[in-house]
Parts: structure tokens; sequence; C-alpha cells
């Protein structure tokens, strides 16, 4: 007889073998410790296997009824972005040694992976401006969380300040995981486009562990992080930063401008959309914050013949070896995204980066400055990277359901989110010709005049 | 073969590119004319990334991957980790444009196949855990039992209880208490029996109206099954606490039982343990939680639901804790598993487990005469054994655990649980074949002649590694943590003063 699942091997001659050798007669006999009473009865409930054809098929079948951005012309944003990814990506991540790998728990078979890393730390320094990084957190949101209860605990203050132009998703996980550890989360008011810095100042006070920015903010709008440092100082505040890694090509680092810690999405660098994740978290602290931070990190050292290493380090700030005190629950990360934004920050280079990062700048004011001139509103007051945000005469749900109809994906609704339903947060990537534009420009006229 | 040990940054050359963007075709624009000067970056500035060409990016990242041991490359039988093959469709699926290129904000009304594929998936992880709803968002184990854990609080605090305490055995993995205390309770260490379980009569002791939880792994970190575990579901639920099920060790039950039979409340699996989504050198993985009856109020939301044949979003639930991650989870990772779940079906994932079982079993006996074995009843999936005998010898678990480096086998977990001695804790799981195992033992059964007789061999080993045993202490002492030029430059003087 042969056997029906192809990730099982055991023949009924081997296990013959292994249930004569632990002198059992069948397989049920190694499971009599589990009591009758709760022993299952009958199979689980669910569909039966599906041959690989078969379920290949099924699946194809099922991804289809998805419209993606191999079809449509997407102008979505809003923290997750359509952006080039070049070949080599996917395969260096493709690498079975990577991908089927665990933790580098034992760093001389895993030099490869630890290496990696610490090479990708090294990346988010770089771009970050700061002195330490890790090997990465589940994705932006968490990553920022994180990065408040830090503040908090070095801080032994109650109550952290955040910006209404952060990602709302960001402040939502935000608040759930302040409600854990017990502290406040306050909002800070927009002024138009931006932090409002008079609600800030006045908000600030002895008992305000962090101010939370967004760089660009979630308007797309580049916040004055030098102005915001100085009112956070004034009070004894740490500064975090949550920045887009792309834009930082261009804007100056976080880390030059006073940020004690930096954070965001690799997402833009390498990783694909894929419905909101999986994506990479960075977290990049002030060296005084080294030992602190969450996470794992990759140390360089020595091995017994003088020759250069990587290894896991810094550990004793780990769950694995703190348990209860330990700084941060958390244990997988998203090392292979990691890997991915590294392989993408690699293949574009000192240079690629730039330019990269200049088209997103130059094509997204280049959309603006056309919507203005059909007349349209466009709210941001700020200069802005590759989002803005657009006023129309239409609930923008509305708009995009025409958009569709001609091959367009429109920008984000700000009606959930922050009550507007006729603003519109559009992206443009440098994935966008100028061709695409205009045809979006073009439908939008059409739409809005009926 | 050549030694290749260059970091990225040292094969960088100015001038040297691995991308191809077409030329901007909108006008360009000076960055100065929009923002102040202190906002911009310079050219002088610039993060210094490297500088190569496609193929040096290619040779670069070959190279290391040749330094990286994965699961595609030998027996991993690492413990509590469930190392069994990553199938490589469950690749193919996850990168079709219709599941790899849509974006979390498109409508739900343009995502139908997407969010059809959570509903299913949600419902067949509910079905698997006995549980009545499951969500999909936390990103991993130790986040699910985060979320799990705001569950818990959440549901004390409507009953208007303010509970502190969750119990957790000494053989607990660390993210559970180090969850309970981001989620804001205080964690109290039970003791294990002699066989390595839950004792029953001590955790009474524990029990008060300050119990909010009780967390275990079942079959627990030893491998071994709590066969009481009717009865401390019921003394947990007679406190007035509710009992949490911490999904590792999932594998080794499927189609056998089910944490809803067992009494537990709230589940976590570890999708990429039992559900084979790959461990990608540490992530991302996925921790769904399920929740019974009376905890559905407070799942994370949005949730995902089907409203007549329309898959829709719903996060109009008041009692929620909230969202705890950003968008629809780590969706990449549940498509993996649910074309795994597609392709083993009922019968396949009953044959799952006792493959595991079976394994564990088979390898256990065929190692107990060589090391100490500290339980003899039935194991399930992994099992721990001792390294005490040959420590008396002068060698020790960490040691065998790199000689065993030389065979082309990653190690068990050693150390681990804390519980045991100088623990070895093996999971061959179901996807490795008898003369895999076979083998193992053989080595497993050399290196425990070897201690005996030539412990030298295994005190310096490993002997065949791209590198020796690294210096961990140096690393924590004096970090290293990036690469900085002004190394280069120091590395140039050494060369020269050499």
């Amino acid at each position: 007889m042969t056997n029906t699942y192809r990730y099982l091997p055991d023949t009924e001659q081997d296990q013959k073998e292994m249930l004569e050798y632990l002198n059992v007669s069948s397989v049920e006999d190694l499971f009599a410790d589990i009591p009758s009473n709760i022993r299952l009865e009958g199979e689980l409930d669910i569909p039966e296997a599906d041959p690989e054809p078969v379920l290949r098929k099924k699946l194809n079948k099922m991804s289809a009824k998805n419209i993606n951005a191999d079809q449509y012309s997407t102008f979505l944003g809003a923290g997750t972005y359509d952006h080039y990814i070049p070949s080599v990506v996917d395969h260096m991540i493709s690498r079975s040694e990577f991908y089927t790998a665990y933790t580098p728990y034992q760093p001389e078979i895993s030099q490869g992976e630890l290496q990696a890393m610490f090479e990708f730390q090294t990346m988010v320094c770089e771009l970050t401006g700061m002195d330490v990084a890790n090997s990465s957190m589940y994705d932006g949101f968490t990553s920022l969380a994180e990065a408040a209860s830090l503040a908090v605990a070095s801080k032994k203050r109650s109550k952290v300040l955040v910006s209404r132009g952060v990602h709302p998703e960001s402040r939502a996980i935000l608040n759930t995981v302040a409600k854990g550890q017990g502290y406040a989360v306050e909002e800070v008011g927009l002024d138009t486009d931006i932090t409002d810095l008079k609600q800030l100042q006045s908000q600030l006070g002895k008992d305000t562990a962090a101010v939370i920015i967004q760089y660009p903010n979630f308007f797309g709008s580049i916040e004055d992080l030098a102005e915001i440092k100085k009112y956070a100082n004034e009070q004894g505040a740490l500064f975090i930063v949550s920045a887009n890694p792309l834009a930082l090509a261009l804007l100056q680092s976080p880390g030059k401008l006073g940020a004690d810690m930096v954070v965001g999405d690799m997402q833009p660098l390498g990783i694909p959309m894929a419905f909101g994740g999986p994506h990479c978290g960075y977290f990049a602290v002030d060296k005084k914050f080294m030992r602190k931070i969450p996470g794992r990190i990759v140390g360089q050292t020595n091995d017994d013949q003088g020759n250069r290493g990587f290894v896991l380090t810094l550990q004793a700030r780990e769950q694995h070896i703190r348990r209860d005190k330990a700084t941060s629950n958390i244990c997988s990360n998203q090392a292979l995204n990691a890997l991915a934004s590294a392989v993408c920050m690699t293949a574009l280079g000192k240079h690629g980066i730039r330019q990269m990062a200049q088209q997103n700048f130059e094509k997204a004011n280049y959309m603006a400055n056309l919507l203005q001139s059909k007349g349209f509103i466009v709210k941001n007051k700020s200069a802005f990277f590759n989002e803005f945000v657009v006023e129309l005469p239409l609930p923008v749900k509305e708009v995009n359901e025409k958009l569709l109809e001609s091959g367009i994906i429109g920008g984000y609704d700000l009606g959930e989110a922050y009550g507007e339903q006729k603003q519109m947060l559009i992206a443009v990537t440098e994935q966008r010709s100028k061709e695409e534009i205009d045809q979006f420009v073009e439908c939008l006229e059409a739409v809005v005049n009926g | 073969m050549v030694e290749y040990n260059d970091l990225i940054f040292e094969i960088s050359r100015p001038g040297r590119v691995g991308y191809s963007l077409p030329e901007s075709d909108v006008e360009s624009i000076d960055l100065e004319s929009k923002l102040p000067k202190h906002l911009i970056r310079d050219e002088e500035d610039a993060a210094d990334l490297p500088e190569v060409s496609e193929l040096q990016l290619v040779r670069h990242y070959t190279a290391l991957s040749n330094k990286n041991h994965g699961i595609d490359n030998g027996f991993y039988p690492l413990g509590s980790c469930t190392m069994k093959y990553n199938p490589k469709i469950n690749e193919d699926i996850a990168r079709l444009p219709g599941f790899s290129r849509i974006h979390p904000y498109q409508q739900p009304e343009t995502a139908q196949g997407a969010l059809e594929l959570l509903y299913n998936l949600q419902e067949e992880l509910a079905v698997i855990t006995g549980m009545d709803a499951i969500s999909l968002q936390p990103s991993a184990g130790a986040q699910g039992e985060w979320t799990g854990l705001m569950m818990v609080k959440a549901y004390h605090e409507k009953n208007g209880e303010n509970r502190k305490k969750v119990l957790v055995p000494d053989s607990a993995h660390g993210t559970n208490p180090a969850s309970a205390s981001v989620a804001g309770f205080e964690t109290t260490t039970i003791p294990s029996n002699k066989d390595g379980l839950v004792d029953l009569e001590e955790l009474k002791k524990y029990l008060d109206s300050d119990t909010a939880a009780l967390m275990l792994t079942n079959p627990n970190t030893l491998g071994l099954f709590e066969t009481e575990i009717e009865e401390i579901a019921a003394v947990v639920h007679e406190a007035g606490g509710l009992l949490y099920y911490d999904g590792a060790n999932a594998n080794a039950i499927l189609g056998k039982t089910t944490p809803g039979a067992m009494g537990f409340d709230i589940v976590h699996l570890n999708l990429h343990k039992t559900f084979t989504t790959p461990h990608g050198g540490g992530g991302p993985g996925a921790g769904p939680v399920g929740v019974k009856e009376n905890l559905i109020p407070y799942l994370p939301v949005p949730r995902i639901e089907k409203d007549g044949e329309k898959y829709v979003l719903n996060s109009n639930y008041p009692l929620s804790i909230g969202r705890v991650k950003g968008y629809h989870g780590n969706f990449g990772i549940l498509v993996r598993a649910y074309t795994y779940i597609r392709t083993m079906g009922t019968e396949g994932l009953r044959q799952v487990s006792e493959g595991a079982v079976l394994h564990a079993n088979y390898l256990r006996k065929r190692l107990e005469e060589h090391f100490d074995s500290p339980y003899t009843q039935l194991c399930k999936h992994e099992f721990v054994l001792s390294g005490s005998r040959q420590k008396k010898l002068g060698v020790r678990t960490l040691d065998m655990a790199k000689r065993l480096l030389d065979f082309g086998y990653h190690p068990p977990t050693i150390y681990f649980p804390l519980n045991v001695e100088e623990g070895l804790m093996i999971e061959p799981t179901e996807t490795e074949s008898k003369e895999t195992m076979d083998a193992f033992a053989d080595a497993m059964i050399q290196i425990a002649k070897e201690v005996e007789e030539n412990p030298d061999i295994v005190l310096d080993a490993p002997h065949t590694t791209v590198v020796g045993r690294l210096d961990e202490v140096q690393a924590a002492r004096k970090p290293v943590v990036r690469y900085t030029k002004e190394k280069d430059s120091e590395k140039e003087k050494q060369t020269v003063k050499s």
C-alpha cells in the first residue's frame, strides 16, 4: 500500500517496526494517557484534503476574487504602499536555508542569518540616524506601542502624548497596550495637517514620558521634528518618532533632529502589501536604551580562533531569561521580512533609495498641483512626501466605486478614522506613471462633474 | 570552496548599482523649495547603504545562505519549536498576485477572496481547537498570549473583579510570565510534581479570589500529557479563574482531543509550528486566538464575518479589547496555514499527530539507555532527556549540542524547560523518516560514547562549522551591533602593522 500524504514518510512497514520496538500494538496505545472523557468522538468536522493540482486551482480562483495592484492602478497608501521590489529580493529570501531556519540560537550554523541581521541593523541605523537597532518587530504599529511602554518604564512617568497625525491603527494598538500596562495615552490635536504645537505645549508636563510623532505624518505632511524636540525637552519627555524609512532617504534623520527612539515599518522597502501583513517593524534607539530595547539584537564577536562571527546578544533583556521581569514579551519577530528589506536596501543602495524617494515626492507634488489646477482643494498646508489629502464634493466611498470602474483603486477614505467623509488621502509612489496620474485626475473630474 | 567572510558594506564601491528605475516622467522639484533646510538630508548626510551590482548582491546573500542551516538542509529536532517540513505549495500560493499584491484598505467588496480565506481559516481553527470563535490578528504566539490575557482582564473587569494573579507552571515557556506581566498581571509559578505534571493539590493552594487565570501547555513542555486536566479545569473554574491554553504543542493532539474539550477557555496557536508556516529565521509567524462563547465579546476588532454570501469586517463590539495588530494580522502566513490545512484535511491532520507522537516515543526509546530520562510515562510529540550523567564526566549538554553540529544536525532545544537539569528537548516531528531518526539516534549514542572515551572531541566541538564557538560574553560586554566605517580604517591600520 502506498502513503496518502506527501509530507508523511512513514510506510506501513516503518510504523510496524516502530510499534514493535515500542512493544505496543497500535498508535492508538500511545494516546492512552488522554482521558477518554476528553477524547474527540469521530473526526474533526473540516473539509477533506485536496490533492495538490486541485488545491492550486481552488486557491488560484479564490485569489482571483481580489482585485490586485498588477491589474489596477492604485493610489491607496495610508501606511502600506505599492513600491518597486527588485526581483532579487524574492529570490534571495526564497533560499530555504534562510526561510526554513529558526531563530539563530546555534550561531555556528546560523552565521548567514546573523550576519544578514547585523547588516540590517546597520542599514536601519544609517537611515534613522540612531546608534542601535534591533533585528525587527511585528510591524510599525506594535513597534510604536513598545517604544511608548519603554519610555514609560524608563522615565517612570505615567502618560504619553501621541499626535493625531499618527496612524489611527497605531494609536488604536497603543491604547490596547497602554490599558494592559496601566499608563495614559493622550492625543494631541491637529493644526490642519500637522500636530498643533500650542496644544502640544499645553499638554506636556512633568508626568509626560514621551511625545510621539509620525514623520511624514498620516496625511503625508512633514512635521518639524526640531521644533517638537524643543518642547519635549522643556519637560524632560522623551521623543519618539515613527518614520517611513523610504522618506528618510530625503528627510533629515530623526536621530539628527533629537529623537530618542525611532520606530516604523520597513514595508516600503522590499515587502509586498499582502493585505497588510506580514510586514516588518523596526526599532532604533539612542545607545542609552541599548540594554532595554525589546526584541532580538545581533552583535559581532570572535570565535575561539579569533575569526569574526555574529551572535544574538544582550539577551538578558529578553523573556526567555527575564521571564516576568522582561521589558517585553516579544519572541518571534519578522526576520525573513527584515532580510527582504535588507536585500532591497542593498539593491537600491545609497543612490537608488534617494532616487526612488525623490520620485515619490515629485509625483505626489505633480498630482497635487494638477488637482489644484483643476479646482480641487488640497488640504495640506505643509510640505508633504508621497501622500496628501484632497477635498472632494462627494463622499470618498462613492468616488472610489466609480474610479474602480475605470481600473483605478482610489485613495484612503478619511471618513471612519477622522470623520471627514469627503476627504481622500492619496498616495503616489514611483510605481505610478504620469499617464496613470493624468488618467486618475481625468476620471476624478468626470466623477465629480457627474 | 573559497571562504567568504565579507560584510556587504565591505564589498561596496561608489557608483555600483543593483536596481533599475525609469527616469522620472514628471517635472523635477527641488526639496528646498518646499522644506526648511534643517529638515532636508543632504547628499553628504545620505544613509550609507551598500553600492553593489546585482550579481554581487546575489553572490553575497547566496554565500550567507550557505552558512545557514534550515529544515531543508537537515534534521532540526528543536523541541517546542515543531520544525517540520515547510511545504513549497504554501509559498507559491502566498505569492499569487491576488494575495500578495492586495492592499489592506481595499474595499471589502474588492477583497472577497482574501476575506473568504480568512473566514474559512477561522472556522477550521475553531473546529480544530474546539473553540467557538477565532481572531487571526495576533502576529505570533507571544502576541496571542498577551491578547488572550487582555481578554481575561476585560472579562473579570466586566464582572466587577480586579483579579491580579496569573498562575504558570515552572516548566512554562518564558513568554507566559512575560506576557502576563505586559498585560498587567502578576505571575505566580506553581511547582510540578515528580512526574513532571501539574500537582493538583499544590495548585489548589495557589487558587483564590485573586486568580485571574492559569496558563497551561498540554501536552506540557516536557512533552507529557496533563492527565488530570479535567480536574485542573474544574478547580480553576471553581475559583472563578479562566484556563488559558498555550498552543505551542498542538502538534500532538490534532484530531485526538481539543483544548475546548479539555476545559480551556482561551487558546492560541502558533501557525509557524503546528501548521507548517516557515520560521523564517525568527519570524514572521502567526498566533491566532480562540475563545469559548462567554469570551467572544472581548475578541479584538475588526472581526471577519459572513453576512449572507458576503464577507465583511465588523468592529461593532463595544466590549472588545480593541485592536492588537495592524490590518488583518500576518495575512501571508495565514494563507500558508490555510493551504496546509486544505492539503491535509481531517484524516491527514490526525495522521500528523499520530506520526509526531509515534516518532517521539520511538526516538526516546532509542536514546533512553544512553542518557538520563527523567520521565518514563508515554510522551507525546516531544521528550526531554537530561545530560546529568555526562555532566558528571565533565561534559555539559551545551558541548554535546555543539558536537551534534559536526554530524550535520541542528541540536535539540537545550537547558529548557528549566526544571530539568542539563535538559535536551527533542521533537522529531512527523515529517522525518525513520532512517533520519535512526541516524540521529546513532549520532547521539556515538556522542555519549565519546563523552566516556574521548571527551575532548566533544568539549572542543564543533570541528566542521564555518566558525568555532563564539565569545558571547565579549559580545554582551562590549556590544558591536552595527558596522561602522571607522572599524574599517582600524582594520587597515592593523593590517599595515602586521
